[in-house]
């Protein structure tokens, strides 16, 4: 809208941004406790467009401090570098979609050797082009971990997470709190 | 026997053009330092990095420019410009050179995409009324199977509701039960919001394809819709 300067009376903002004002404000009550014992460890990708082309930092801090009160600060393990220094995954600008899946894939090695690195079995990816592609590498470098949105593990950090909504979870958490 | 290149009389065409669209893109500052190309992922894929891209943009080498394939390969991140001492927008760069493609040479899956965002508000291509159907549906299911939100309000194009959520076309059409957990958030910190019936969709392939018409009729309709129709005050990007 800014690039066409077309005119708009309402506020644009995403959704981590109010995920991160509803648990601040104590609206929406989330915790850690049930990953205290289980210690499942999450990591995160910052999608370029919400991150460095238009949020900045201050959006990566809210996806982190979403992310830590519903998995726990212990569990939660940064990739290097993050923010709005992350390396992009390789699925954006449309790169799903554009036909060369070879260097789609080796642009997205960088990404998967960042996230090996880290040890997690989950991966929040709060953009759909990040979810698709991160989960594509993953299968095709052959690594054991999981893409997740953040309404999936809320949900199951509220125990409010039903039993269809559990596509994207590991076995050791498919029938978790059901 | 090899002779220097004269700057002064190269004949640059996509620099100018480039540079008349986009002043701030500032692609005459290079220093070559690498910074770009260094922090890349895309880097040496087709033979190609920033660095490299951008000389060849200096250098007139237009008609090599011009086809490299690895416009569609850089998914214009935009890690390069925020690293770049002097500021140059590689990103604006590609997305102008994805721009000057004849627009069916452009990528197939791409414009396909934009192409169906255009005819139905979402890249998918789902019809409206199925889209409606789809998400009241799965609301009524929830609030008859799991009895703590038996009350749980789920609209589309609701006047007056204080936020309107847009949603990535992938869930109502190939994995509906993960709007779920979204309407149950929203629901338990009591949101007002509703979803529009027009350009619904959270993706945007036609920024991907640099169709700039198609991108701001997108725009203009969704915009129109909200403004006019819903009068939302809020916006909201899902993940």
């Amino acid at each position: 809208m800014k690039k066409f300067n077309i005119p708009h009376k309402f506020e644009f903002i995403t959704i981590i941004e109010l995920y991160a004002q509803w648990i601040r404000e104590g609206k929406l009550k989330v915790n850690a406790d049930w990953n205290k014992d289980l210690n499942i460890k999450f990591t995160a990708q910052d999608p370029c467009n919400i991150v460095r082309k238009t949020q900045g930092q201050k959006m990566a801090d809210d996806l982190r401090f979403v992310i830590k009160s519903i998995v726990g600060e212990e569990n939660f393990i940064d990739m290097i570098p993050n923010g709005v220094n992350n390396y992009c995954c390789g699925g954006g600008g449309g790169a799903l979609q554009a036909g060369f899946p070879e260097q789609r894939r080796a642009y997205g090695k960088t990404k998967f050797d960042q996230i090996v690195t880290t040890g997690a079995t989950y991966v929040f990816a709060p953009c759909h082009n990040c979810h698709k592609q991160i989960e594509d590498i993953g299968e095709h470098y052959g690594t054991e971990y999981h893409v997740v949105h953040i309404w999936t593990i809320m949900c199951l950090a509220m125990g409010i997470l039903g039993e269809n909504e559990r596509a994207y979870l590991g076995p050791d958490l498919a029938e978790f709190g059901l | 026997m090899k002779t220097p290149i004269e700057l002064d009389d190269l004949s640059c065409e996509i620099k100018n053009q480039v540079q008349e669209k986009v002043p701030d893109a500032f692609l005459d500052l290079c220093l070559t330092c690498g910074t770009c190309t260094g922090g890349c992922p895309g880097s040496e894929l087709l033979d190609m990095d920033p660095r490299k891209l951008l000389r060849m943009v200096l250098l007139g080498m237009d008609k090599e420019v011009a086809k490299t394939d690895w416009t569609w390969v850089c998914t214009m991140c935009a890690r390069c410009v925020n690293a770049c001492p002097m500021k140059i927008n590689i990103p604006k760069l590609v997305y102008n050179l994805r721009n000057m493609w004849p627009r069916e040479n452009r990528p197939k899956g791409i414009r396909a995409s934009c192409d169906q965002h255009i005819r139905a508000g979402n890249a998918m291509g789902v019809p409206t009324d199925d889209f409606i159907w789809t998400v009241e549906d799965v609301a009524a299911e929830i609030r008859e199977t799991q009895p703590e939100f038996k009350d749980m309000k789920v609209t589309v194009d609701r006047k007056g509701a204080y936020m309107a959520i847009n949603q990535n076309s992938r869930e109502p059409v190939t994995e509906p039960d993960e709007m779920g957990p979204l309407w149950k958030i929203l629901h338990q910190v009591g949101a007002d919001w509703t979803y529009p019936s027009v350009m619904w969709a959270g993706e945007n392939y036609c920024l991907f394809l640099a169709d700039e018409e198609g991108w701001r009729y997108i725009l203009e309709e969704f915009v129109y819709h909200i403004d006019n129709n819903l009068g939302c005050e809020v916006v909201v990007n899902t993940e």
